[in-house]
Order: C-alpha cells, then structure tokens, then sequence
C-alpha cells in the first residue's frame, strides 16, 4: 500500500490539474452580461472551480484507493461527501452541494459493487432466483400494464402525475416506435423526431384548416409519415453506419428549418394553435358545447371535471403504445422482424442468403416513421398548440437515448429507460437545465459502462423445445 | 460584378473557418474510423475562451492588438487541446472494443453535455465581443457598389493557409505524422512496429481540438458574436465539408471547406437567406448518397 | 457425367492496378464437389467473391443453369444470386447470426419463402392458418438439418455460444436451408482437427450425393480435397494452372511446384 500511494496521489493530482485546465476558462471565468446591448463584463468564480476541483481529487483518490482493495474505508469517505453536500455549510455556489454529494454517492457506489454484485449473483444463482429471473420480465411487463391501466383510478393521480404520465406514455411510444429502426434492425436514425413532426403537422393542418377530426386524421399521418419514411429512406439506407446516422440527422434539420420558415404553409416560427383535442364517440371534452356538438358529459350524464379530458388523452396515448408493442412483437415472429435482427447482427451474411438488404430495412424505417407519426399526430391533439420548437434534433437524441439505455430490442427496457430519463427529472424539475447536462453525461456513462442496455438479454422469436427444458436458456 | 466578387470574398473567409474545423473531423476518422460528434462543441468552447481571453487582456491594458491575438490564440488552442484530449480519454477510449455505433451515441453524449455545460456555467444569451480588428481596404468599386476587403478576413485566410501548410508539413515530414499514417492504414501493424498509438490517438484529438479552437477564435473576431449553440450547426457544416472533400483527406477538408462557404454564402446571396443551412444540410445528403468518398477520397473496398 | 452447373468463362478482377484474377474459365457440375485450391493469395476467395455477388468483375461471364433457365451472375445484385440463382455460401470468417439461436439462423435462411407464404407479412399479422403452417414446414426443414448436423439438443441456444467446429457445421447447414443449387464453401475445414474434418466430409458427401446439390469449395486441408472432390482447380498468382480429377493433380508438376518451390515430392493425400 505504501508503494502505490504516491502514484495514486500522482494521478489523483492529475484529474485534478486536467479538471483545473478544462474549468478555468469557463467556469473561472464567468462572462456577465451588463446593459442590454453593448454590455459585457466578465467576473470570476474561482471559489467554485477550487471546490470543484478538490472534490475531483478527492473523488479520483477514492476510485484509486478502491481499486487498491480498500474499499470501506472509501465508502466511509463517500458517505461524509454525501453528508457535506447535503448539508447548510455554505459553499461557494448551491450545485456545488449537488456535485459534492453525487461525488460521494459514486464513491459509495464503487466502493460497495464488488460485494453488491456478489450478493446479486448468488441471489440469481438459487432455484428461486432462476425461477424469477425467468418468469421476471413477463410477469413484470404485465404487472406494470395492469398498473398503468388502473392508474387514473388511485388517489395518486393528480394532474401533475396524469400529465407525467401521459409524457412518458408518448415517449414510450416513440421509443418502441424507433426501438424498430435502431433496436431491431440496428439503423441509427438520427432524425426520427422529422417524422414525428410530420405526424404532429399533419393533424394541426388538417383539423384547423380543413376540420378533419382526430381519428379520421390519426391512420393518414400514419401514412403521411410512412411515406416520409420511404421517400426518405429510399437513397440513404445502403449507407454505412454512421454515415446513415449523419444523413438522417441532415434530414430531420432539413425538416425542421423548412416547418421553420415556410411560413405559408405552416406559420413558421409562430406555430398552429387552436388545434382541436381527439372526440369521444363525436362529443367534445369541454364544459360547454360548441355549436352543434354534444359535449362528453352531458353525453355519458356525469359532471364536468377538467380532469376528464386528461385521463381520456392518457388512455389513448396508453392504447396507441400498446398497438406499438403488440405490432413489434408479432413482426419479430415474422420473416420481416427476423430479417431486420438479422441484418442487425451481419448485413453480409444476409446478402448472401438471398435477402435484399435495401427492401428490408425499407419496410422497418417506414414502420417505425408510422409509429412516430400516430405520436406527433396524438401530440399536437394533446398540446393544442405546435411550433416547430418542439422538434429539434434534441428531440431525436432523447429518444435514442431511451432506446439504447433500455437495451436495443427490449421491450420492458424502453418503459424502464423512459421512466428513468422522462420521469425522474419532470420530478426534479426545478433542477432546470441541469437536466440536459445530466442527460448528455447518463448517455456517455450508459456507454461506457453498461453499452448494451439496462435489459441485456434477449428472447428468441421462437424456440424449438419448451423454455426451461433442456436445449437452451 | 461587384457583388460577385464581394460574396466570393466573404465565402473565401467562411471556407477557410470551415476548413480548419473540418481537418479535426477527417483526422479523427481517418484514424479511428469516428464520427466525432462533439468536435463542434470544441470550437464552440475555443471560441468562449477566446472571448474570455479578449476580455482579460483589455482588463490588463493590453492595447496592441496583434500581442493580444497571439496570447488569446495560443490559450484557446492549449485550453480547448486539454477538452479534445479529455473528451477522448473519457468517453471514446473505452468504447474501443465496443460495438461499432457506441463512440457516436457517447459522442452526441459529450456534445449535449457540453452544450448544456457552457450554457449554465455562461449563460444561455448571445455574448457580443473580440471585435478588435477592424478597417480594410476597397478592392475595386462597380456599380456603385465597393467591394471591400477587410484585414480580418485577410488575417483569417492567412492564419488558415499558415496552418494548414505547416499541418501538411507536420504529417508529411515529422516522425509524428509518420506515426499517424501508420496509425491510420493498419493500426495493429503499427502497434506491433513500436508506435505508441494510444499516444497518437491522443494527439490527433488535440491538434484536431486546437486548430478549432483557432476556428472560434476567427469566428468570434469576424462575427462579433457567440453562443453556446454555434457549434452544433458550425459542426455540422465542417463535418459535410469534410465529408464533401473527402474523408480522411486533409487537403480535402480544406477543399470542402471552400465550397461549403461558397454554397452557403452564395446560396444566402442569391437566394434566400432563411435556407441557406437547408442547402448545406442538402449538400450533404446528396454527397453521401452519390459519392460518400467525396471529392479526393479513395474508394473503400468491402473485404469480405 | 451431368450438365455444368456453372460455367466460369475467362473471369478476371482488376483492382486498380492489381490484377487479383486472370483469365481463369472452369465449370462445376450438379451432384460433384468441385475444388477451387492453390497458395494463398492465388485468388481463391477473389474468384468467389465474383461468383456470390459481392465483386463486379472486370472481365467474365458467369453462367449458372437453373432448370429452364440460365442466370448471369455477373450482372445480378448480390442478394439476388442467392435470391433467385440460388447459389448459397459459407464464409472463411465464419458469419453466424450470434446473437440469434440456431434454430433462428436457419429460419431467417428460409427468409424468401417464407415471406412469400406471410403475404409479406400481411397473412402472418392476420395471423392466418397460411402462415402458420409455412412456419411449421420450415421449422421442420431446420429440424432435419440439425438432426443431420448433430446440433437438435442445441436449437435454441445463441449461436455465438456454440464452439467452433458446430458454428461450421452450422453455417453450411444454414446455406443448405436456402435449397441452393450450387453451394459455395470458403474453407470450411479451416480450424478443424481431423476428426471433425472426417465429418465435414462425410457431410459435404452426403450433400452431393442426397440433396443432389452442387458444391465448389475453397480449401487448404488435403485430406478433404482429395478424399472427397470429383474434379479440382489449382490457381496460382490469379491463373488457372492445371485441372482435373485428384490423381492427376497430386502428380501434376506445375501443382507440386506452386506449393513447394521445387518437384522434388508430390502432395500427400
């Protein structure tokens, strides 16, 4: 121990000089806006860096130290960062509290996973753990449908969690929706939210201006996107990996700045508004009708309540994903969904066995701009009001972050992924644009640390002898 | 006539700004096979640093200009070289092995997490600033209209040729550029040679990282301005112009530097300024749909 | 003695400046393993690259007779040959499906047919008898495979999982699930010891003999070469140097002096 020490210190000392380089321009310096023209001033922070930067050596000693063997002596050590961040001392600026204590969970952490990792092997290893592991996913899939169904019934459901939920339903949806391009058939589209936009506009344009329902208009974005996708797809999908990534990224900027500033067709910058919400059965969720309509509660007898218009969004979002996962699933039995994992795993390989590359991934880029489609179409019922703000490349990276993080061509990891990176900062949104970052670092440490997804394994589309007997896992 | 002339100057100057962040993107390919993506955000924050690095100077009364561009070049491109060698370390290195789409999908990781890191710590409003050459000179006047010639955008086509000579010289000539073709054409066979290619690896994140810092710089004096969002549209054009004039090819990537400039200026020009990104973003669908090795590159063999 | 299969008639790739293939015209027939042999680099895996699609060649005209009619690979995609011309191949790099199960690998081999029996898809969401028992039948093709192959206990396990010498087995058995007529094998002894050399063989007979397909294969081991090809072709440099039965090309000079650099010994069995 003696003998490494010093090298650990060395590079402790090291992170720490790297960490100080990278801060003192940026987060040293900090350029203030003074006046609302001309002004530009600058101040510096050097108490926040210098915190920083401690708390990096500290942390950078505590991975080395851990490696070394000594682990709860560092876990210790975690637990007081964590104490110290959330604490009243008074450090140089609030989110150094959060970096503090983050630094000290990790620390916690690292210096736990060896014996936490052991305990969960052994726990998977008994008959019951087996048993479970099995049965888990399933079993779980349908617990957490049963719970989604009945959700608008428990007492948890204000508005708040109704429009939470309704959120991550959507991006469930388009998860599953792109796990079909990039899960399944492993093309990276960076564009996919272009079609979401498609869908999105096509309702706003259809119902405002020509009065065409929800449901009418739902099955043509569909196609409208599909379309998109074909015409879209066509040219670019014998492209190499990432070149294909880097195409359909061009694409959906391409879309976006033409939604931005054709301004005749689509209002530009301004948006759509006053688009009208999905109907039930032709009665419209308000407390008054308007002319010639009935309104949902004198339809179904019951009192106006502003809730019900939510909970009606929430079934529809949650039935639409559905369709989504049913229709992935049955295509993975399919020749089609086979040839799309296929080409996945080798393209070559496919090629030889007489399969059309270009035709099959055709068919899963088109399905999967359909699901995004029925999504945007259901988001502009939802929202009301579009613009094309909503469908920056951000959008596009969000979505893939939630198909990787779920485990390409999972199912469950999608909702899993989702909750995670949807829920979890609505939850914490007064963290504001901390959000992003936070978001930008999870997709740079899933891949590092966990590049296959939250959900690793995956189910054959079909097996020769029952599971759990002999031939297989 | 005149107008001509006075848009192909301008796109000259926009090319070569172009360029210099396009040279970091087809290194880095030609090496590692890599897109990456968070190379804009490189010259984003080369360009913040350079503001800040204006700003201190005139605080220390530094009043002559070419002392002041020298010391905020050569900190921009030793503090933005530490992100491009950082960014490597940590989010690129790892995925070696990974499978082939993992370093893109970190890579857009590091650009968001990047972006949002400038935005919080700067603040999300355009910061004005670095305006401290100006004057220049008419060319010729036609049409009742003169066509001027500024010295900033003389400086900045100078400093591009500058570097971009003795960028090929130092792959050309040196035992360090040697060691980057190597790395390049077979890296296992280099490894074997001796070459330390993680340290060549390294190296060209940094001299990618610093000629874009150079890039900010230039940017931030011709356009008076920056955000923390330049360098996602910045970096895509450079990545299109790379592409455009060939992959892994450096002349190459100052080639397509030009023409991206070119399309973008005379397209705003002629046009419409509103599409002006829409023709670039076209340019490099219809580049890689058609001719994905670009102008100077070679055509890749499948090995079956 | 039955028709040619396929007629290769002065193939030649042209690299930029390298001339990989020059000039080289053999057939391969129905119901015979034709070996395609010689020192590395002599243009082998070139010549059945051209065959399988994945090269344009410079020069040559590739004729596969399939029944009534003649296809010209060298103006057919790649998927197409297989598709249509069906000529299946193995690869020298073993190219499994590994994420996928055996029993999926050889499924997604019957890809074409089985689309067609889905209506692309369309009877197979519908979820219609039709498809049904189009699965079923192609399920019972893999089956007979794996039976023939030795790997039905092993169906439903990762094909990446399987050691060497079954991820061989499978991949020809996976080509053979295609109804190939002409079956193309790169090196599909290469890291075989003897024992699973002997089974190869004893498969690759009874592919010729009882599927009735034709094989041309590129390989390196001899105790598969002359046990079990009627005819071989010997390349060197790109050029076809010498043709026929194994006997003629054991003691054919210019075959021992490729090899070996001098005529001094003749070539083992």
């Amino acid at each position: 121990m003696g003998v490494r020490f010093p090298s650990m210190l060395k590079d402790a000392a090291l992170t720490a000089f790297v960490a100080a380089a990278l801060g003192i321009f940026i987060v040293g310096f900090r350029t203030v806006d003074v006046g609302s023209r001309t002004g530009l001033s600058f101040d510096y922070q050097f108490a926040d860096l210098a915190v920083a930067i401690v708390t990096i050596f500290v942390g950078r000693l505590g991975l080395s130290l851990t490696a070394a063997g000594l682990r709860w002596p560092v876990v210790a050590l975690g637990v007081a960062m964590i104490g110290v961040g959330a604490s009243q001392l008074k450090l140089p600026s609030g989110f150094l509290h959060w970096f503090v204590a983050l630094g000290g969970v990790m620390l916690v952490i690292r210096g736990i996973w060896p014996w936490a990792r052991g305990t969960m092997t052994a726990a998977a290893g008994t008959p019951t753990g087996l048993a479970l592991g099995q049965a888990g996913t399933k079993w779980f899939g349908w617990l957490l449908l049963v719970a989604a169904v009945l959700l608008p019934f428990t007492p948890a459901a204000d508005q708040k969690t109704m429009d939470l939920a309704v959120l991550i339903l959507t991006y469930v949806m388009l998860g599953w929706g792109l796990n079909i391009v990039v899960g399944l058939a492993g093309l990276l589209d960076l564009g996919y939210v272009a079609f979401y936009a498609v869908g999105a506009y096509s309702y706003a344009l259809l119902s405002t201006q020509h009065g065409l329902g929800f449901w009418t208009v739902l099955p043509l974005a569909g196609m409208m996107a599909a379309l998109f996708g074909i015409v879209l797809g066509f040219p670019v999908l014998r492209l190499r990996g990432d070149y294909l990534a880097i195409v359909t990224l061009g694409f959906g900027e391409i879309i976006r700045l033409v939604l931005l500033n054709w301004v005749d067709f689509t209002n530009g910058p301004a948006g759509i508004g006053s688009i009208p919400g999905p109907t039930l059965f032709g009665a419209v969720f308000s407390e008054t009708p308007p002319a010639g309509k009935q309104t949902v509660s004198e339809m179904l007898g019951i009192t106006f309540d502003g809730n019900h218009r939510l909970i009606f969004l929430y079934y529809i979002i949650l039935m639409l994903a559905l369709i989504t996962n049913l229709f992935t699933q049955r295509m993975r039995r399919l020749p089609v969904g086979r040839a799309w994992e296929a080409l996945r795993e080798d393209e070559t390989a496919c090629r030889a066995l007489g399969i059309n590359p270009t035709n099959t991934k055709l068919t899963a880029f088109a399905i999967g701009a359909m699901f995004a489609g029925f999504a945007g179409s259901f988001f502009a019922a939802k929202q009301r009001f579009i613009s094309p703000e909503s469908f920056a490349f951000i959008e596009s990276a969000i979505i893939l972050a939630i198909v990787v993080l779920g485990g390409m061509g999972s199912q469950i990891g999608v909702v899993l992924a989702a909750v995670l990176l949807i829920g979890l900062p609505e939850w914490f949104r007064d963290l504001g644009n901390y959000r992003m970052l936070a978001f930008g670092l999870a997709m740079v440490l899933i891949m590092v640390f966990r590049p296959r997804g939250l959900i690793a394994d995956r189910q054959p589309s079909v097996r020769l002898h029952p599971a759990g007997s002999g031939g297989g896992p | 006539m005149a107008y001509f002339s006075q848009q192909l100057i301008n796109a000259i100057t926009l090319g070569a700004i172009y360029g210099l962040i396009a040279i970091g993107y087809t290194m880095v390919y030609g090496i590692i096979g890599m897109i990456n993506f968070a190379h804009g955000e490189v010259f984003m924050i080369g360009a913040f640093i350079s503001l800040i690095g204006f700003m201190i100077c005139s605080f220390l009364g530094i009043g002559s200009a070419p002392v002041a561009i020298l010391l905020v070049l050569l900190m921009a491109m030793a503090f933005s070289a530490v992100y491009g060698w950082a960014v490597e370390r940590a989010a690129y290195r790892p995925l070696r092995g990974s499978f082939r789409l993992a370093p893109l999908i970190s890579a857009i990781g590091v650009s968001i997490a990047l972006q949002n890191y400038v935005q919080l710590v700067q603040g999300a409003r355009p910061k004005p600033g670095g305006q401290i050459v100006s004057g220049g000179f008419n060319l010729f006047s036609a049409d009742g209209f003169d066509v001027r010639v500024s010295w900033l955008q003389i400086i900045i086509v100078v400093v591009t040729v500058v570097l971009m000579a003795g960028f090929t010289w130092l792959i050309a000539r040196t035992s360090l550029g040697r060691q980057q073709r190597a790395c390049e054409q077979d890296m296992k066979m280099a490894a074997l040679l001796g070459v330390n290619v993680d340290r060549t690896i390294s190296l060209t994140f940094v001299l990618g990282a610093a000629l874009a810092a150079v890039a900010g710089m230039l940017f931030l004096m011709y356009y008076g301005v920056i955000d923390f969002y330049i360098g996602f549209l910045a970096g895509i054009k450079a990545f299109t112009a790379a592409v455009l004039g060939g992959i892994g090819s450096l002349p190459g990537a100052m080639l397509g530097g030009l023409m991206i400039g070119l399309i973008e200026v005379f397209w705003a020009g002629y046009f419409s300024s509103e599409y002006k990104d829409v023709a670039v973003f076209a340019i490099l669908v219809l580049v890689l749909i058609f001719r994905p090795t670009g102008l100077l590159g070679k055509p890749e063999i499948e090995k079956v | 003695m039955s028709e040619p299969l396929i007629e290769i008639e002065h193939l030649t790739m042209r690299f930029g400046g390298l001339l990989a293939v020059d000039d080289v015209s053999f057939a391969a027939r129905s119901r015979e393993i034709t070996a395609i042999i010689g020192p590395n680099g002599a243009g082998k895996t070139t010549v059945f690259n051209c065959i399988t699609g994945f090269y344009k060649p410079t020069i040559g005209r590739l004729t596969l007779s399939g029944g009534e009619r003649e296809y010209l690979l060298e103006r057919m995609l790649g998927h197409e040959i297989g598709q249509r011309a069906k000529v299946a191949r193995t690869f020298q790099n073993i190219r499994l499906f590994s994420g996928m199960t055996v029993l999926e690998n050889l499924l997604v081999a019957q890809h074409n047919k089985l689309m067609r029996a889905s209506g692309w898809s369309v009877y197979g969401l519908l979820g219609l008898r039709r498809f049904a028992r189009a699965e079923e039948a192609a399920i019972g093709l893999a089956r007979a495979w794996l039976e023939r192959i030795d790997l039905l206990g092993d169906a439903d396990r990762p094909a990446g999982e399987l050691p060497y010498g079954a991820q061989r087995r499978l991949e020809i058995a996976r080509a053979m699930c295609t109804e190939p007529r002409l079956l193309c094998l790169d090196e599909p002894a290469a890291g075989l010891n003897p024992r699973e050399s002997a089974e190869l063989n004893q498969l690759l007979v009874s592919i010729r003999d009882v599927d009735g397909t034709g094989v041309l294969l590129i390989e390196h081991d001899m105790s598969v070469v002359m046990n079990i090809s009627n005819h071989i072709v010997v390349l060197d440099y790109g050029r076809k140097i010498a043709e026929g039965a194994p006997a003629e090309i054991q003691s054919n000079p210019a075959v021992i002096r490729a090899y070996l650099g001098t005529d001094e010994e003749g070539l083992d069995g």
